[in-house]
């Protein structure tokens, strides 16, 4: 099962051409950014490099992301990365259960102890180890267990990158992102919900090329991926820029396919890849499908204070809060100039009446 | 607070509420307290209407009188600029009058960014050129106060801000908007009781003005108020 056979060779049994192996590294190095002169140096590394074993942990999530991972048509660069790494554990993927998965992964672990990779999918309830186990093991027990020996930890999607959904006002699950448990290992967040495909296998691709994960954002996000918002990429910009916008979904503003930033549209805040990369094999993306950006790879995306609501609003109850100025304003008010009227009164009761006759008195 | 977003949410949430309450309380104790305050009634007959006069003196106070120009241009010039383009910035970009929208249900048009933009940066210089003015002017430092120079500062911060939001000039950018806002709210909270209250004292003294010299007018002639 755990083959040590080098890339080149089994892509070469894949039936994969070396034009076509030439080309998927041209197209990587491009995506990730990198100079042109680079594809020859990812080929040749590529070739030599050993398959890199991946386990692939679901917790608290729904799966969107393995399915968004999955979604890759054939033969993409997404379907040949697959033939890069040795998934040696996902729960969704494999074809094993029970006992026999868990055995996989166990000795995956064993055969490359402090090698593999661990790819984290959705986040780890902390209120009670009960809300999400596998196997009987709770989810921070896994996460702990198999992070141990991992050479990095990939946190895929917003749920283990930022806790997401499940961190969500209220969060009754006490759910938490993998960095917030993982404190001595590398970790690389891959958000979105779901992240782009190309992107969750774009850093894998930079892995297995560099040996170390790429240059991350304050987030912890790569930089390729992540470095632009939404906004400063998007196609709709122009509109935004001589203050053209959408008023609601089917307006005039919205068939001309104006800005959707009075629709809620969250694209300033947000950082990924959606408006180069796009979806589906670069079919659209949400802001060309006529909606506006959810925000998915940001922190607290669903707690952002309504996906309809324009960005610069209040994120509050701003009539009450008003009502009670109001209230309080008036109040105080009259206070305060029923105070200064008995000061008046009480200045002129004070008031003494002098004439001439009482200066020559006084001197 | 880990992140930026915590700190957008915090800033467009729970301190957006204490600033406006603070804002719209603090107007309202201020201006019922100068209402309270009272005068005697002034017994003179009225030549005319008293709304007539009020309007007119509000209106034409704000065309700088005759000659002014001329022993003051700096003030006259830069005052007017400054007040024109802070009101293009503030009331004509197209995510502020949505604030305003959804705080007070009345919406306008906006202008394109280009030139909010350009008025952003023409307010910006029209602030520092008056505070070099004011630095450098023996009478006008001699009379500024604390007050004024605080004043100065969370005028000018939220055009800065602002600027720097808008342009991306740092990352995050939820970082960015959280600023421009706080200093937004910084505003709106000292807003009641320093000079910026003038923006409402302003005309309410001018119609105070215009009405008790609407009353002293002679028959059937215009005064100069």
């Amino acid at each position: 099962m755990f083959t040590q056979d080098s890339l080149g060779k089994i892509l070469k049994s894949h039936g994969v051409s070396r034009r076509g192996f030439i080309k998927f590294c041209s197209t990587l190095t491009s995506m990730l950014a990198l100079h042109p002169a680079m594809a020859a140096k990812v080929a040749e590394s590529l070739e030599k490099v050993q398959r890199p074993s991946v386990i692939w942990l679901h917790f608290q999530e729904c799966t969107g992301c393995s399915e968004s991972l999955t979604r890759s048509h054939a033969p993409t660069i997404e379907s040949l990365i697959f033939d890069y790494i040795s998934l040696d554990y996902h729960e969704t993927l494999l074809a094993a259960a029970g006992d026999a998965a868990e055995k996989a992964m166990h000795e995956a672990m064993q055969a490359h102890k402090g090698k593999y990779l661990l790819v984290v999918e959705g986040s780890i309830p902390l209120a009670n180890p009960g809300f999400s186990t596998v196997g009987g093991q709770s989810n921070l027990d896994v996460l702990q267990n198999v992070a141990k020996d991992a050479a990095a930890v990939i946190a895929v999607g917003s749920c283990a990158s930022f806790g997401g959904l499940p961190n969500a006002d209220p969060n009754p699950t006490g759910a938490v992102s993998v960095s917030d448990i993982i404190k001595d290992k590398p970790i690389i967040n891959i958000s979105g919900c779901p992240p782009i495909p190309v992107v969750i296998t774009g850093v894998l691709a930079h892995f297995l090329t560099f040996g170390v994960l790429p240059e991350l954002d304050n987030l912890g996000r790569p930089k390729t991926f992540y470095a632009n918002t939404i906004h400063d990429r998007c196609y709709r910009r122009p509109f935004y820029d001589k203050g053209l916008f959408a008023e609601t979904f089917d307006d005039e503003g919205a068939k001309k396919g104006w800005c959707l930033y009075r629709l809620g549209c969250k694209g300033p805040t947000t950082y990924n890849a959606c408006a180069t990369v796009k979806w589906n094999d670069q079919t659209s993306w949400p802001v060309e499908a006529g909606h506006g950006c959810l925000g998915c790879s940001e922190p607290r995306f669903w707690d952002g204070g309504g996906f309809y609501k324009a960005l610069s609003l209040p994120d509050s109850d701003v009539r009450k809060m008003a009502g009670y100025a109001v209230a309080t304003g008036l109040a105080a008010g009259a206070i305060a100039g029923i105070a200064n009227k008995i000061k008046k009164q009480d200045m002129l009761k004070q008031h003494e009446v002098v004439s001439v006759d009482d200066w020559d008195d006084k001197s | 607070m880990n992140n930026s977003m915590d700190f957008l949410l915090w800033v467009k949430g729970p301190a957006f509420e204490i600033a406006l309450f603070i804002f719209v309380a603090g107007i309202l104790i201020r201006v019922i307290e100068i209402l309270l305050l009272g005068r005697k009634a002034d017994l003179s007959e009225a030549r005319s209407s008293d709304v007539r006069a009020g309007i007119r003196t509000v209106l034409n106070r704000s065309i700088p009188e005759s000659g002014i120009l001329k022993k003051a241009p700096f003030v006259i010039i830069v005052g007017y600029l400054w007040h024109i383009c802070w009101f293009i910035s503030f009331f004509l970009f197209v995510p502020h009058i949505e604030v305003i929208n959804y705080l007070l249900g009345i919406s306008w048009p906006g202008l394109p960014n280009q030139f909010v933009d350009t008025a952003a940066v023409i307010a910006m210089i029209s602030l520092l050129a008056m505070l070099i003015y004011r630095f450098n002017h023996p009478v006008l430092r001699f009379i500024s106060t604390r007050e004024d120079y605080l004043v100065w500062l969370v005028t000018f911060l939220p055009l800065l801000s602002g600027y720097f939001a808008f342009h991306h000039t740092f990352e995050p950018y939820a970082m960015l908007l959280g600023l421009h806002i706080l200093s937004v709210e910084l505003f709106l909270v000292i807003f009641p009781f320093t000079k910026l209250m003038h923006v409402i004292t302003v005309l309410m003294a001018r119609w105070y003005n215009g009405v008790s010299l609407g009353r002293k007018e002679p028959e059937n002639q215009e005064v100069q108020s």
